[in-house]
């Protein structure tokens, strides 16, 4: 019931309304409860509404995270465990 | 935006390795969010956990922990002349005491499924003559968009809509399951979507007062394997803090401006979780200045005193004390096509996600 899934903003629109784009279907939401959004940001839709606005640096930076530096981080473990 | 490395095979198999290496000794990790359930449930996740971790299931579906009390109001609604409920479409096959939505919406009454609590909006406009009530059932993700649409509804100056609040806050639940000695949760995979609004501030008080790790995390593979590896690194090291997985969609703060829509429109009172039982201030009640808005001061009605379902073990469920398949109804009797508890209604519900996406039971 929580689902929120992510779209990205075409237009603004009267009364606090936008269309967005959401894996290429296009839908009108709220961004009543993200007056800072604006068009090109991903925001998570939930129930008609935009929740929240993604960060699409730090979903990069994550991945990115995962892939190298934790690595070394996790070898470094293993071999303080003795592993 | 591309989630697709969130689905990574190499960084997932690096993720389970770091956590099989971390978890050193017995450990329960209760996810509180039925998205995140689901999630584990379709990725097989249970079963690449090391022997030490055991992942529980705790009461994070809104739908299957709203009271049989909260669903027969519902339906009282539904039988007044000249209403139309209109609700999300995951509460209205809940069994209640006596009936369900669904059964009356075949009786004749006027159920209708919404998208978004606009779309009942809509519905009153095009309405003048009816009174269209929204069931209100959900968690904080939830909550400031049923604000915004009874703010909407002033601003259209509807005179015929209002809310059945049912709705439930999270944090201070988890504190209810941490002193319940039977459930043990050695750590919390926190909702995402939940966490999106609140932030990290209000689960503070599970780390320094329990000392309870938990750790806020979104629902990909990656994102629930990022999450289990912090929380495991957090007992290997005898942390306990509130950490984000979910940084790109989670700040520290959450979304102001939504808390305060939230404070805005509703306050808080005490709420009745299945199985759990009265938590104190865990409900959201109309506030006095928008009770032109609250269906109970609009229509008030009374339930008949509520029937608990025999033989459902839901409440444990939701407590993570039971596992869905030792529920003696699972699969004989009880299945999605034929529910006996809301716990296998709702597609977010432990016993169904269980059902649908593995073999336990079978
Ligand atoms: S399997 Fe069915 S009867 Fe058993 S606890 Fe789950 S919902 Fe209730």
């Amino acid at each position: 019931m929580c689902l929120a899934i992510p779209a990205k903003i075409t237009t603004l629109e009267a009364n606090s309304m936008a269309e967005v784009d959401i894996l290429g279907v296009s839908r009108h939401v709220s961004l009543d409860l993200v007056p800072e959004a604006k068009v090109g940001d991903f925001v998570l839709v939930h129930a008609g509404f935009a929740i929240q606005v993604v960060d699409e640096e730090y979903a990069e930076e994550t991945l990115q995270i995962l892939k190298d530096i934790n690595l070394v981080d996790m070898e470094a473990e293993l071999a303080g465990t003795g592993e | 935006m591309d989630l697709s490395g969130y689905r990574d095979p190499e960084i997932a198999k690096k993720l389970i390795e770091a956590i099989h290496s971390t978890a050193t000794a017995p450990v329960k990790f209760m996810e509180v969010c039925g998205t995140h359930t689901v999630a584990i449930a379709r990725n097989g996740l249970r079963d690449v956990m090391p022997e030490m971790i055991t992942l529980l299931s705790g009461p994070g579906c809104p739908v299957c922990v709203t009271g049989n009390t909260d669903i027969d109001t519902a339906i009282e609604f539904a039988r007044q002349p000249g209403v139309i409920v209109t609700t999300f479409g995951d509460i209205i096959k809940v069994p209640c005491s006596y009936s369900s939505l669904s059964r009356e919406k075949a009786d004749g009454r006027d159920v209708r499924i919404v998208y978004s609590p606009l779309d009942a909006l809509d519905i009153a406009g095009r309405n003048p003559d009816n009174h269209v009530v929204f069931i209100g059932v959900g968690f904080e993700t939830t909550v400031p968009i049923i604000a915004s649409a009874i703010q909407e509804a002033a601003r259209r100056g509807l005179e015929n809509f209002s809310v059945f609040s049912a709705h439930k806050t999270v944090p201070a639940a988890l504190g209810a399951l941490v002193n319940d000695p039977d459930v043990a949760v050695g750590g919390f995979i926190l909702p995402g979507h939940v966490s999106v609004i609140i932030g990290l501030e209000p689960y503070r008080f599970l780390a320094e007062e329990y000392g309870v790790p938990s750790v806020i995390t979104g629902f990909e593979p990656i994102d629930v394997l990022q999450g289990v590896y912090m929380l495991a690194k957090q007992v290997a090291e005898g942390r306990a803090e509130v950490e984000i997985a979910y940084t790109r969609a989670v700040p520290p703060q959450g979304n102001p401006a939504a808390i305060a829509k939230i404070e805005e429109v509703f306050e808080p009172v005490d709420a009745e979780w299945r199985g759990i039982g009265v938590i104190p201030g865990t409900g959201l009640a109309i506030r006095e200045k928008y009770s032109h808005y609250d269906a109970m001061v609009r229509i008030p009605v009374t339930p008949p005193e509520p029937v608990e379902i025999k033989g459902c073990q839901c409440g444990e469920v939701l407590r993570g004390i039971t596992l869905p398949f030792e529920c003696k109804l699972f699969g004989r009797g009880c299945t999605p096509e034929h529910p006996i508890g809301p716990c296998m209604v709702s597609s977010e519900g432990s016993c169904a996600a269980y059902y649908r996406y593995t073999d336990y039971g079978r």
